[in-house]
């Protein structure tokens, strides 16, 4: 097959860091944060869309990085799981999945924890439903729903008995 | 990843202009991506066709949303998230708001737009019904200038567009009528998120006492396109609601579709759900 594109380089923070990626335009930026970064704790699940296991923010807003060609990622800000805890201590949020067995096999575990940390930003108070929407495009073949769902609801108990 | 990733070049314009004339210069030969949730699945399934294509979702002329005396205009590149924030948007067009809740989870909604879902030509697409029902019409450009085309005459067939290989969707116009009217949108999938509709149903009707004064209807999933059921519309605009009347329109709904056999449902399925839907809606 024809290679028709060449490497171009893409400046971005991911974490934090100011990156300096070369790249293929249309590498997929869930490939670039595994393989160029090294940051695998961002999984791949379906590679279509559909579970969630990729996803990351960028400019604060939560996406699957398995659908964003890093071209796009030019720019802009990015928070994988390995920049969700403060250094050794953990998000309320990681902390509640642990407390309420939110996790089993764990390939879920980044993309459910990035969308409940998104949701508590965007909804700091957040009711059943929002809970429910907020998590709808993350999908968990072991534990059933239930103790993620509760795990988001404890986060935002410590983070509303905090406050 | 099933596609070899070098054959696949992405560039990103500087602006609009140089994006048109990189359509124009080879007609076809570009493809646009703004959110990537259609194309790079197709990328990553190894089913892309195109080798080349060109991001649009950096171009401010194709974002935000504008509201007019007369019509709300949305950029091309709005999101489904974009829509859900949209105060005017959730008074005027709640039948769209609906539709972007139902459109995969928060992160589909980030990066999915307007003008995607429209260009993507699914006939399972989730906001082309509430789109026909609002007679949207779509603003299209190019090097050499711009059209406007009722949104309804945009989808000739499975997949076809009313749109020339240089052109690219700019803005979506939805005219204004105010919300004095009753509207309902229903999505039937497998499950409540994350599905993709086996049946998709946008009604909107406004009542004078017990007669139908205007009504309009469009379905998706039932035919090669995203259908407005003008027949249907047409039996019972201006009669009472009685059991002749819903008889009447069961049965004009029925010709005005063509649902299929397919992976996600069958064409009985399809038929008797869109005939409950349509019930459904008229008795609500």
């Amino acid at each position: 097959m024809p290679e028709g594109a060449r490497k171009t380089t893409v400046t971005c923070k991911v974490n934090g860091r100011k990156q300096t990626l070369h790249v293929y335009p249309m590498a997929r930026l869930l490939d670039v944060l595994r393989e160029e970064l090294r940051l695998t704790g961002t999984k791949e699940g379906c590679g279509e869309g559909e579970c969630g296991a990729c996803a990351v923010m960028m400019d604060g807003a939560l996406v699957n990085s398995c659908l964003v060609p890093v071209l796009q990622a030019e720019g802009t800000e990015i928070t994988t799981i390995e920049g969700i805890a403060d250094g050794d201590r953990l998000h309320a949020v990681q902390e509640a999945f642990i407390t309420s067995g939110g996790a089993q096999c764990g390939i879920c575990t980044p993309g459910m924890i990035l969308a409940a940390v998104n949701l508590l930003e965007r909804v700091p108070d957040p009711g059943e439903a929002e809970i429910r929407a907020g998590l709808a495009g993350n999908l968990c073949r072991c534990t059933g729903y239930r103790k993620i769902f509760d795990a988001v609801v404890r986060a935002c108990q410590r983070a509303q008995s905090r406050a | 990843m099933r596609s070899y990733l070098p054959a696949y070049d992405l560039q990103a314009p500087k602006n609009l202009a140089e994006a048109l004339a990189r359509m124009d210069r080879e007609p076809g030969v570009w493809k646009p991506l703004a959110g990537g949730t259609d194309l790079m699945v197709l990328f990553e399934a190894g089913q892309l066709a195109h080798r080349k294509l060109l991001s649009l979702w950096h171009l401010p002329e194709f974002q935000g949303i504008e509201v007019g005396t007369d019509a709300v205009s949305l950029g091309a590149l709005t999101t489904y998230t974009d829509v859900l924030r949209h105060p005017v948007l959730q008074r005027e067009f709640p039948l769209l708001c609906q539709a972007a809740r139902e459109t995969g989870g928060v992160a589909t909604q980030n990066r999915g737009t307007l003008a995607g879902n429209i260009a993507n030509a699914s006939p399972a697409a989730d906001s082309p019904p509430a789109l026909l029902v609002y007679d949207a019409q779509l603003e299209l450009i190019s090097a050499h200038g711009s059209r406007r085309v009722a949104y309804q005459d945009f989808h000739t067939g499975y997949k076809q567009m009313d749109l020339r290989p240089e052109e690219l969707i700019a803005r979506i116009r939805l005219p204004r009528r105010g919300n004095a009217r009753r509207h309902y949108y229903r999505k039937v999938g497998t499950r409540k998120a994350q599905a993709i509709a086996k049946v998709c149903f946008a009604g909107m009707a406004e009542m004078r006492g017990e007669e139908i004064r205007d009504i309009r209807i469009a379905l998706g999933s039932v035919a090669p396109t995203v259908i407005r059921c003008r027949k249907t519309e047409e039996v019972l605009r201006g009669q009472k609601l009685d059991a002749a009347a819903l008889e009447a329109a069961r049965q004009a709904l029925a010709g005005e579709i063509a649902p299929i056999d397919d992976f996600r449902s069958t064409a009985k399925y399809r038929r008797r759900v869109a005939l409950n839907l349509l019930e459904d809606f008229l008795l609500s």
